[in-house]
């Protein structure tokens, strides 16, 4: 009798192991950043680019309906094939496009825009990586779309963007009429 | 020249002070840093990493540290933008309770079955 307990309970044990693995293979195993968005910090301040003055994320964010921020740098090759995009973007009405400069020098990143045309309304400076870290980024390229209403961030894209990313960001700013 | 050596004495003393002072803000820049995940490198602590983004992560804990945050709220803050992945020890939670309580209750039951043996013996 003992012994078929403990052989129940042993087989019990194991289902519940067994189950509780199954469901660990359901997880996708890779970390995806891309399921914590949350708000812009919106009293994140940084000096421009041009102006030479501080201001914050906030003011920045107000002006239309959605921003597209954008973490860039003149050393990062990727950020130099999805400038195009960007640029088309711009075209984009609703669109204001923040730059946030990560850990460059301001003369390469003033020939950068220079030679690839400049999308952006206005560009923040990051010399020590910080402003990029609190707002949530990995590395270089990355851009978030951010609904000005509640500054929240609609979607992540960590990476250069692409052709399917770009038809993302369209499709999103033109169903979404706020 | 008396007042000179005290001179000497308190400048001495100070920067001791000082530079203890400084010491004790990276060893808690340290203690943290060890306790985070580089995310985007291979089985590293953003302590050892040298990368951009670690590097950038021990500034901005530094800076968090000078405006007086403690360190629970610095990883609040961090798990709030990264998630609980980033930190190494992670906290109970509806999530990592198992986690947390399997070992526990692993061992209660491993030790019920040894003395049952034992007892039965």
């Amino acid at each position: 009798m003992i012994k078929n307990i403990k052989f129940i309970i042993i087989i019990l044990f194991g289902l519940f192991l067994f189950l509780v693995f199954l469901k660990g293979l359901d997880k996708p195993n890779s970390y995806s950043p891309n399921s914590i968005l949350n708000q812009i910090e919106t009293k994140l301040t940084a000096r421009t680019l041009y102006k030479n003055k501080e201001i914050s994320l906030g003011e920045l964010i107000d002006k239309n309906n959605f921003s597209l921020i954008n973490v860039w740098a003149s050393w990062c090759l990727p950020c130099r094939n999805e400038h195009s995009y960007l640029i088309n973007l711009q075209k984009i009405n609703n669109i204001n496009i923040i730059g946030i400069n990560y850990k460059d020098k301001e003369i390469n990143a003033k020939k950068f825009l220079k030679d690839l045309g400049n999308p952006y309304s206005e560009i923040l400076i990051d010399p020590d990586g910080t402003i990029s870290i609190e707002l949530g980024a990995y590395g270089v390229p990355e851009t978030y779309l951010v609904n000005r209403k509640t500054n929240e961030v609609i979607k992540k894209f960590i990476g250069p963007l692409d052709d399917l990313k770009f038809k993302e960001i369209v499709k999103i700013v033109n169903n979404e009429k706020i | 020249m008396k007042k000179f050596k005290l001179f000497i004495i308190i400048i001495g003393f100070s920067l001791i002070l000082v530079n203890n002072l400084r010491a004790q803000d990276t060893d808690r820049v340290n203690k943290i840093s060890k306790n985070l995940r580089c995310l985007i490198c291979q089985g590293q602590s953003v302590y050892d990493s040298q990368s951009d983004f670690a590097i950038s992560m021990k500034t901005l804990i530094q800076k968090k540290i000078d405006e007086g945050k403690t360190e629970n709220e610095i990883y609040e803050f961090l798990t709030k933008k990264y998630g609980d992945w980033i930190i190494y020890d992670p906290e109970l939670n509806k999530n990592t309770f198992l986690l947390w309580f399997l070992p526990l209750i692993l061992f209660v039951f491993g030790g019920i079955l040894i003395i049952r043996k034992v007892s039965i013996k």
